[in-house]
C-alpha cells in the first residue's frame, strides 16, 4: 500500500497533493550566516558560472537547479550547506538567540544543529545529542565545516537524557526533530513510501513521546520547545502533543511560518486530540512546492513572566 | 615528576591550563602559549580568541569551544578542532584556518585561480617564488573581491605541500 493514501482525506486537493510528491525537489542550500552573508554567497555562484535561483520566503536559501550543492567554491568554504527547503521551518519557529541554552536532541546529520549555531551567531550553548554514533559523526563533519565552535555533541538516548556533562541543568529552547516514516521526504527519496508500514508507525510514536516529554521537562518555565517531523501521519504527530499536552506542564502556542500552511488535526481514526493542535501547522508539498513537513511550538509552563518569546 | 603525577587521558576532554606554570600534566599545551602561537605565528591578535577555552583531547588535539564551560568527560565533542600539539612544529586545523585565518596578517600564501583548485584537490606544487617562513602557512584565494582562506599549506623546499584531509579535498573548476 503506498501510505500516501490514507492521507487523501486530510487534503482539499488530493490530485494536486498526488503529483506533488510524484515530483523530485531541486538543491537547495542554506547560507551559513557564521562565514558569509547570502549577497557574497551569490557573488560568489555568479563568479563560479552556478547556476542558482531565489526562494522568495527566505534570503538565505539558494535553488541550484543544476545540482552538485557541493561542487562550488562557497561550500567548500563552509559559506553554504545542502538543507532542503522545508527543512529550514523548525529552527525558524525555535526563533533562538546568541547567548542561549539551547539542545537539539535528535541533532544528527546537523542540517538543523547547524542553522540554530547560525541563528545564535555562534554564541551560547548548543547541546546536539543523537543516539546514534555513526550519524554523530556526520555531524560533527558538518559542524566544523561550517566553523561552528559553541556546540556540545552528546551522545546519549534523548528519552532518559542526563544534564550531568553540562554546566546548567535547564535549557532555555529545545528542538525534538523527532526520527519518523518521513513520507514528507518522498520527493528526495521515493524508497520512504516503499519501507513505510504501520508498525514503524505505532513504534517511533513511542519514541516521539518519550523525547519529547524529555525536551519540556528539560527546558525551563517559560521556554520554547520545538517539535517537528517529515510525516503527514497523525499518530506522530498530532497524537504525540496530544499524549504530552496531558502528561508535562506545557501549552501549544500560536507561531508563525512564512510559507502557506494548514492547522493540525483533532481527529484521525477514530481518534480524538485536544483542539489547542490546530495550532501545529501542517506543510503538503503542493501548497509550496516543497517536501511534507509538519512543525509545533510549545511553551513550558510555570511562571507567564519568564517567557522568552514564545 | 613522580609516578602519581596526572598524565594526557586521550579519551577525556581536558582544559588547557592558563599558563606554564599552571601545567600539571607532562607535555600539555597551555591556554598563553596556544594565544602566543597564533600571535607569533600568523599575526592572530589574543583578542580574537578571548572568549574561548581550550581542551585537549587525544595526544595533543587542541579544541577551540565558545560556550558554557562544562565537565566533558561524557560528551563526544566540544567546539572544534583547532591545533596539533605535542609536535615540535604545531600544526592548525583547516577548520580553525577556514573559520579563524582571514585575521591573519603574516605567512598567508595567496594563490592564483588555477593553483588555489589544485591546493583544494590535495596536490602539492612546485612555488620557489614564495620568499616567507617554511613550515605551515594559510593559503588563501580570492572570492568574490575578497581574500579567502583555503586550507593549511606546508611549504618545504620550493614545494607548497597541500595538507587539506582526504574527507575535505575538492575538485573545482578554475574560478578566473
Amino acid at each position: 500500500m503506498n501510505p500516501l493514501d490514507r492521507y487523501e482525506s486530510l487534503v482539499d486537493d488530493v490530485d494536486a497533493f498526488r503529483a506533488a510528491c510524484d515530483r523530485p525537489l531541486p538543491s537547495v542550500v542554506r547560507t551559513n550566516r557564521i562565514a558569509a552573508t547570502p549577497a557574497r554567497v551569490r557573488e560568489a555562484f555568479d563568479e563560479g558560472g552556478v547556476a542558482h535561483e531565489p526562494v522568495d520566503w527566505h534570503d538565505g536559501l539558494f535553488r541550484l537547479p543544476d545540482g552538485n550543492p557541493g561542487g562550488n567554491w562557497p561550500y567548500v568554504h563552509g559559506w553554504t550547506h545542502g538543507q532542503e527547503e522545508v527543512s529550514v521551518l523548525p529552527t525558524l519557529a525555535l526563533d533562538p538567540r546568541p547567548g542561549e541554552r539551547v539542545w537539539d536532541a535528535c541533532a544528527a546529520p546537523g542540517s538543523k544543529t547547524t542553522q540554530i549555531a547560525d541563528a545564535m551567531d555562534d554564541e551560547g550553548t548548543l547541546v546536539a545529542n543523537d543516539n546514534n554514533l555513526g550519524r554523530l559523526s556526520a555531524l560533527r563533519h558538518n559542524a566544523e565545516r561550517l566553523g561552528i565552535t559553541n556546540a556540545v555533541v552528546t551522545n546519549q538516548d534523548a528519552r532518559n537524557f542526563s544534564t550531568r556533562p553540562l554546566a546548567f541543568d535547564e535549557f532555555d529552547r529545545a528542538l525534538v526533530d523527532a526520527p519518523c516514516s518521513c513520507e514528507g521526504t518522498c520527493r528526495k527519496n521515493p524508497d520512504v513510501l516503499d519501507e513505510w508500514t504501520l508498525d514503524h508507525v505505532h513504534a517511533v510514536a513511542g519514541i516521539q513521546k518519550g523525547v519529547l516529554a524529555r525536551a519540556v521537562q528539560a527546558t525551563r518555565p517559560g521556554g520554547v520547545v520545538v517539535y517537528s517531523t517529515c510525516t503527514f501521519a497523525p499518530e506522530e504527530n498530532e497524537a504525540v502533543l496530544d499524549h504530552v499536552l496531558a502528561n508535562e506542564d506545557c501549552e501549544l502556542v500560536e507561531f508563525d511560518l512564512p510559507l502557506e500552511t494548514d492547522p493540525g488535526v483533532t481527529e484521525w481514526d477514530g481518534e480524538t486530540y485536544d483542539e489547542s493542535v490546530t495550532r501545529a501547522k501542517r506543510i503538503y508539498p503542493h501548497r509550496n512546492d516543497t517536501g511534507g513537513f509538519f512543525c509545533a511550538k510549545l511553551r513550558v509552563g510555570g511562571n507567564k513572566d519568564t517567557g522568552v518569546g514564545a | 615528576m613522580t609516578d602519581d603525577a596526572p598524565t594526557n587521558d586521550g579519551q577525556r576532554f581536558d582544559r588547557l591550563p592558563e599558563t606554564p606554570a599552571d601545567r600539571e600534566v607532562e607535555g600539555r599545551a597551555s591556554r598563553a602559549e596556544v594565544l602566543d602561537w597564533w600571535d607569533e605565528r600568523f599575526g592572530i591578535e589574543r583578542e580574537v580568541f578571548e572568549g574561548y577555552s581550550f581542551w585537549e583531547k587525544g595526544a595533543g588535539k587542541v579544541w577551540i569551544f565558545n560556550g558554557e564551560t562544562t565537565d566533558p568527560s561524557e560528551v563526544e565533542a566540544i567546539g572544534m578542532t583547532f591545533l596539533r600539539t605535542r609536535q615540535e612544529h604545531w600544526k592548525p586545523t583547516g577548520r580553525a584556518v577556514s573559520r579563524f585565518g582571514s585575521r591573519a596578517t603574516k605567512n598567508v600564501i595567496e594563490l592564483d585561480p588555477e593553483r588555489a583548485s589544485r591546493f583544494a584537490a590535495g596536490d602539492d606544487q612546485d612555488l620557489p617564488e614564495w620568499d616567507g617562513d617554511w613550515g605551515y602557512l594559510i593559503a588563501t584565494h580570492e572570492v568574490a573581491g575578497e581574500s579567502v582562506p583555503i586550507g593549511v599549506g606546508l611549504y618545504l623546499y620550493d614545494e607548497l605541500r597541500s595538507v587539506v584531509p582526504k574527507g575535505s579535498r575538492a575538485d573545482l573548476p578554475v574560478v578566473e
